[in-house]
């Protein structure tokens, strides 16, 4: 993984003493709130419903097990044991006192860690495909491309004060796992007919109040221009971005009012002027970068597969947990295991200190040092021998860290919510927990199949409802709370926005709801292979409508 | 009038607090003052955008309350967890609300 240079140390370390004496000045009253509450945004800390928040980056979701160790001591020290990982790859603590975060960024630059530009209207963290560098099917690892934007656009002075928030997501494989076209920008890495590695080039995507499907705009984009293209479309949106209305402001809704073929013909123009400058990208820089994300030296263990054939006859659990959160490394004797944060019954995305540090150990022994964050809020060891599986699989389920359901009906994602948000309308934790525990019977999540519910407490859709399978999107009515269900949403290679159902539910009828949906499925699917999202599509959601209102019910 | 107490965040730790009859800012709702009055909620408001212009507090806002069998409890569902704190167990230990929180 890419490791600070001189400069780098220098940089945020001097950040750090800045944001110390900011928050010095205001705690003695020389700040006041309006004048601080941007820099302290600056540096990720956000004043939530109960305490403070502070969300820390993690690029593209990749830090190695001396890092986890330092999220696990903030967690002890400064908070209240526990961090909780979001669905942008980064760790958000609920408890710090204002008062303690410059010691946290301390602790933080220490191992190389930071809170920049997790909050504001800037380039936020670019996220990657969570099993970027191991996967089987991918083109060319992402990551040193994330991490080439990260430092492009890491406090970039012109593109500090945007209209909104800017998010990108780079993917290295035709199969999305990054959700690249929900982003402002999404990155394909792809290789052309000669060989040449460049991108499909997205732009637009988005959640919140108004989703859109992010326009391809460019088909291949060769690598050396990544900077500049991107800089072009950037300049774009800077310059025409809305900044008369904040829920107007992203680019999506430039893209939508332009016209991508327009917006596509203004970024060629900025390009134009662009593509020779210094922003084009030489190979040795891609080259350098690229050499801080060379895969482990893999040795060949050939002896797992014998192995982990023995070990699953012997352990049920240990079967289940193997067919469904290990996924097929590049190197036949790997695997890339999810660690699930989904727990039946638990809160999506929490970890403590103490598992944290667990993973760290694992990661250590067993994964080479590496471990990933997934935008789905679990976490990920891209590279363990089968061999080692058996090992890893013990030490996780000590600290029920092993619960087999990646991917499944309870491997939910949900918002803070109400339980801590200060945007939010309604709780998704709690929701969460309850269809978990409803569902949470493996051999009723096996039989149901693939199939991803996301939870957002208000409609800023942090929780991803518009690309869930089953989305839910909490809002206030009447002073109580009431969850909107939408279908067939999905964030993958084949994006769509999922449809609103039908009028909302009572918090506690949506599990009902949920189970009267998964019933329907069950019951008119073609065949097990048919997932949820697959057979929606197929028959849309006339059926689901009759299942959840009766079938003289109105179409909603 | 509807019933009402000030809330705010504290300056230091963002700890949610409530202004009580003595002028301190309490953890606990239940130690509010409650304003059931015009002329009171004015004191409030008054009180509350001195303490933001000292520095004491930020988020400052009155908020609708109602008192049942002597406790105090907010109308919104919002400023009840803000009271209660997570309605979830969180870390080890931790109880969050007890009892359903749903009705309005």
């Amino acid at each position: 993984m890419y490791r600070y240079d001189e400069f780098d140390h220098a940089f945020v370390h001097d950040r750090v003493e800045q944001f110390r004496d900011q928050v010095t000045r205001r705690l003695s009253g020389e700040l006041a709130e309006d004048a601080f509450k941007p820099l302290r945004l600056m540096n990720g800390v956000y004043l939530q419903l109960h305490a403070y928040m502070l969300r820390v980056a993690i690029p593209y979701g990749t830090l190695n097990s001396k890092q986890m160790r330092m999220l696990a001591h903030i967690a002890r020290k400064y908070d209240r044991g526990y961090g909780h990982f979001t669905t942008r790859q980064n760790i958000q603590y609920n408890w710090p006192k204002l008062s303690d975060t410059p010691d946290i960024l301390a602790d933080l630059a220490s191992v190389e860690m930071h809170a920049i530009q997790t909050s504001g209207n800037c380039i936020r963290n670019v996220t990657a495909d969570h099993f970027a560098g191991a996967a089987a099917d991918e083109v060319a690892d992402p990551r040193p491309y994330a991490e080439i934007l990260r430092q492009w656009s890491s406090v970039h002075p012109e593109f500090s004060f945007l209209p909104r928030k800017f998010k990108i997501a780079v993917t290295g494989a035709e199969r999305d796992r990054a959700a690249i076209q929900v982003h402002d920008i999404g990155l394909h890495l792809k290789k052309n007919d000669k060989g040449e590695i460049g991108f499909a080039v997205y732009v637009g995507g988005g959640q919140g109040r108004t989703p859109m499907i992010a326009k391809k705009i460019r088909d291949f984009l060769p690598e050396e221009d990544l900077l500049s293209y991107t800089t072009a479309i950037m300049r774009v949106y800077n310059l025409h971005g809305r900044r008369d209305n904040k829920y107007k402001a992203r680019i999506k809704i430039l893209v939508h009012e332009t016209g991508a073929e327009e917006l596509a013909r203004q970024v060629d123009v900025e390009f134009a002027d662009l593509k020779n400058t210094e922003l084009k990208l030489p190979d040795t820089d891609i080259q350098a970068i690229s050499s801080y994300f060379a895969l482990p030296a893999l040795s060949e263990r050939p002896e797992g597969w014998a192995n982990l054939a023995r070990w699953k006859k012997a352990d049920e659990g240990f079967a289940r947990w193997i067919d469904q959160n290990v996924q097929p490394h590049s190197h036949p004797d790997y695997g890339m295991v999810t660690i699930s944060l989904k727990p039946i019954g638990g809160i999506p995305g929490d970890a403590s200190d103490a598992q944290m540090d667990l993973v760290a150990d694992i990661a250590e022994e067993y994964a080479f040092d590496e471990i990933r964050v997934s935008h789905e809020q679990n976490l990920i060891l891209p590279h363990v021998a089968l061999a080692d599986l058996e090992a890893v699989y013990r030490g996780l389920v000590s600290s029920g860290l092993a619960t087999a359901n990646a991917g499944l009906i309870t491997d939910i994602i949900a918002c803070p919510g109400l339980d801590y948000c200060a945007l939010a309308n309604a709780r998704s934790i709690p929701l969460s927990q309850e269809i978990s525990t409803r569902f949470g019977d493996p051999a009723r999540q096996a039989e149901i199949g693939e199939l991803k519910i996301k939870i957002s407490g208000c409609i800023n859709a942090c929780g991803h409802h518009h690309v869930g399978h089953i989305g839910l999107l909490g809002v206030e009515k009447k002073g109580a709370e009431l969850y909107q269900i939408t279908l067939g949403g999905s964030g993958d290679e084949n994006t769509s926005i999922g449809e609103i159902i039908g009028r909302g539910f009572e918090p506690e009828k949506v599990t009902d709801a949920i189970e009267t949906i998964v019933e329907t499925y069950l019951g008119l699917r073609n065949d097990p292979s048919e997932i949820f999202l697959e057979a929606y599509r197929r028959v849309g959601p006339q059926p689901f409508k009759d299942a959840l209102y009766g079938s003289t019910a109105a179409a909603a | 009038m509807v019933d009402k107490v000030l809330t705010a965040n504290r300056l230091s730790d963002g700890i949610s607090v409530w202004l009580d009859a003595a002028g301190n800012w309490v953890e606990s709702l239940q130690d509010a003052f409650v304003a059931r009055h015009a002329e009171a909620v004015a004191a409030l408001e008054a009180t509350g955008k001195t303490a933001f212009a000292d520095n004491k507090v930020v988020d400052v806002n009155v908020i609708d309350i109602e008192e049942v069998n002597g406790v105090l409890r907010p109308l919104r569902l919002r400023e009840r967890v803000r009271a209660e704190g997570p309605t979830i167990e969180y870390a080890p230990g931790y109880k969050g609300l007890t009892g359903p929180v749903h009705a309005a």
